[in-house]
């Protein structure tokens, strides 16, 4: 007897047909980038538990231009993903019910994009502080 | 019926996943600008803003521990579920192997992290 072999539908590139999925594959994507910067920061962490050549070593290593380019594509994934979580907040958190109304989608996608922006200069002024 | 529901641990990784969701969207494009391009290129800050001795006293004060804590591990624990769950969409049928190496790979990162963060001292 034949073993039964069912059709399966070839889902093979099924996002690249609509720029929709496309970009939701982008925004899913940045989690790669935020898995990255994780581990690089893990590694510096351990480098500076094993003393200061060990921490030179690694602080050396970042002027690498293979890891100031990645920085750079990590800083753009990161912003993606900082836009597009904000942008898609209004659908993941319960509507929020202002003066009967229902806020509008701009409204926290803004303000949420307003504190990041916030959030970002307090920490540049942070380190900046810290360090001088 | 049984008394007690079988209750899912989908919450606690939506959770974890959640909270380093909104922390990279706050915080990831500065520090990957602070510490990946300021810092190596010798842009805006400080020279030394990163020397051994700034990131000792860091690594060693309780707030800097927490923070240090919270970035690295959320960040990790936030990756692990969009990956993990992405994996459907790319073709590839995940089941309990791939939860495994994705949230015991955040697992083993966040442990490596507290345990180099105590390591570190006080």
């Amino acid at each position: 007897m034949n073993k039964r072999r069912p059709y399966v539908r070839p889902m093979a590139g099924w996002w690249r047909k609509n720029p929709f999925f496309v970009e939701y594959m982008i925004h899913e994507g940045t989690a790669l980038f935020v898995a990255a910067y994780a581990l690089i920061l893990l590694t510096g962490l351990v480098y500076l538990s094993r003393g200061e050549a060990a921490w030179n070593v690694w602080l050396e290593g970042l002027k690498n231009p293979w890891y100031i380019a990645f920085h750079w594509l990590t800083l753009a994934a990161m912003c993606y993903h900082t836009y597009t979580w904000f942008k898609i907040m209004p659908r993941t958190m319960p509507p929020v019910i202002v003066g009967g109304k229902r806020l509008p989608d701009f409204a926290i996608t803004g303000s949420g994009l307003a504190v990041a922006a916030t959030a970002s200069l307090a920490m540049l002024g942070l380190v900046w502080g810290m360090a001088r | 019926m049984k008394k007690t529901l079988k209750r899912s641990n989908a919450p606690i990784f939506w959770a974890l996943f959640g909270a380093g969701g909104m922390l990279s969207a706050l915080l990831g494009p500065i520090l990957v600008f602070i510490t990946g391009l300021a810092v190596p290129l010798g842009m805006l800050l400080p020279a030394d803003t990163m020397s051994y001795a700034n990131m000792l006293t860091f690594a060693q004060n309780i707030i800097g521990k927490g923070f240090i804590f919270a970035i690295i591990s959320l960040f990790l624990w936030h990756a692990a579920h969009r990956i993990f769950h992405s994996l459907h969409d790319v073709g590839i049928h995940a089941g309990i192997v791939a939860k495994l190496i994705f949230y015991g790979g955040a697992m083993v990162g966040t442990l490596i992290t507290a345990y180099t963060l105590l390591a570190i001292g006080f």
